[in-house]
């Protein structure tokens, strides 16, 4: 594959032709941060928290749905950018109800580490508070839309690791939701392998394995990306 | 920053609707407690036998969310006469438990916690009654008057509460160090 020069941070690096701009600036050591990005997913450009300065476009660029280029100047670090992903991180809390203390997720949870890695002590956009259902009738897992960020993470990996596309995003803007089959309660599933991959995935304490205490989820998010690769070295194929 | 004849700061601390939680882990200073007697005075609070809030008040830590009237006047008479505001916690800084009911009907819930005899309305849904008036949403401190330093968690640790005193003690900004700001 072609090679291309990029200068990212004032710094010239090479890539091969067809990567991602987050690959590449990962390779480089820069811990940029992601929250619906997952290694082994496809890229969906939701979340917005890599986006990057590109030298010559007023606009910012997600960098996981940005492919490299020739002589791009990349930048992954401005006051302009770190102000504009602690934006994006307080929205994500105003929208819907995330209340840490109770929550199956504190300690572990990727909102909320990002929430500490930008000096979020407080909201400044009022809450919507909004009234949102919790689905507990999967005999097994149990999804809880007050803390959903529409990552769409456990949609990708119900559809492309697992291969049944139970899951999928019903509504637009603030009224999307994350529904099962043709917005069934996940009960009433006849596509659920209950393989719980979606759960291990979400980075936030709306997809649990029932009857978890608060704060003792340990997900595993590195799953899609073992499971991918032990595929393609065919190592299940005996 | 010293106001009493002594060189003091003057120190209070507002429960409002929150668990006390935030009140024990500022207990749980321990023998920093001691330390920081010889520059403090506390003027108010919980752990105080003084009913009105004072005047001149340098700091002044506030734990809970704004949930009735009496508290959202507290809110205001606090601020008025403190030159430091400070978001003890959570339910301060964000509303945080009490802030579940936001969207339920004010009057559902009163009269849940409050069976009234049929016909009669239940205390706290209007003002007058010896209950103070639920306001319809649970709000966080700053959403009623201007905060001057958040201090998060559910509680806060002891030692992001203790780093901020200091920190205001001397009269500098606060700062919180990587990893005490956080949420739950
Ligand atoms: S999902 Fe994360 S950010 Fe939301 S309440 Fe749970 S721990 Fe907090
Ligand atoms: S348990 Fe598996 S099959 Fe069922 S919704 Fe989750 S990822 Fe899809
Ligand atoms: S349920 Fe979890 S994985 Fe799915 S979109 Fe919501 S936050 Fe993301």
């Amino acid at each position: 594959m072609a090679e291309v020069t990029l200068t990212i941070d004032n710094e010239k690096v090479s890539a091969r032709e067809g990567q991602n701009l987050l690959q590449v600036i990962r390779e480089q050591g820069i811990d940029l941060p992601t929250l619906c990005h997952l290694d082994g997913l496809s890229e969906r450009g939701g979340c917005r928290l890599c986006v990057v300065e590109v030298e010559g476009s007023s606009r910012l660029a997600a960098s996981c749905v940005t492919a490299v280029r020739e002589d791009m100047r990349v930048t992954t670090a401005s006051d302009r950018l770190l102000r504009y992903r602690r934006m994006l991180v307080e929205l994500l809390f105003a929208e819907r109800n995330h209340v840490c203390s109770v929550c199956v997720m504190n300690g572990n949870c990727e909102l909320q580490s990002l929430a500490t890695r930008f000096g979020v002590d407080h909201l400044r956009y009022e809450p919507l508070y909004p009234r949102l259902p919790t689905d507990a009738s999967h005999e097994k897992y149990t999804i809880d839309h007050n803390r959903c960020v529409l990552c769409a993470r456990c949609v990708r990996v119900c559809d492309e690791v697992e291969g049944v596309h139970t899951l999928d995003i019903m509504g637009r803007g603030v009224s999307s939701r994350i529904i099962n089959d043709l917005n069934q309660p996940w009960r009433a599933s006849r596509t659920c392998t209950a393989c719980g991959k979606c759960v291990q995935v979400c980075p936030t304490g709306a997809l649990y394995i029932k009857e978890t205490l608060s704060a003792h989820v340990e997900k595993r998010p590195d799953l899609p990306r073992r499971i991918v690769d032990a595929r393609k070295k065919r190592v299940w194929n005996s | 920053m010293s106001s009493t004849p002594s060189g003091k700061i003057r120190l209070a601390t507002v429960w409002l609707s929150g668990c006390s939680g935030c009140h024990m882990s500022f207990l749980d200073l321990d023998e920093q407690l001691l330390e920081l007697n010889e520059h403090i005075q506390l003027v108010h609070g919980p752990l105080v036998d003084r009913k009105d809030f004072p005047p001149e008040v340098d700091v002044v830590l506030v734990e809970g969310a704004v949930n009735n009237e009496e508290q959202k006047e507290m809110a205001g008479i606090l601020r008025e006469q403190s030159r430091i505001v400070v978001a003890l916690g959570d339910c301060a800084v964000t509303g945080n438990v009490p802030a579940m009911r936001n969207g339920l009907p004010v009057k559902n819930l009163l009269e849940s916690v409050y069976p009234v005899e049929g016909g009669h309305e239940p205390p706290g849904l209007s003002s007058g009654s010896e209950v103070p008036r639920l306001l319809p949403a649970a709000l966080p401190l700053h959403a009623v008057v201007p905060v001057d330093v958040f201090l998060p968690g559910c509680p806060p640790h002891a030692r992001t509460i203790g780093s901020a005193l200091k920190a205001l003690l001397k009269g500098e900004r606060v700062v919180l160090e990587q990893g005490m700001c956080r949420f739950g």
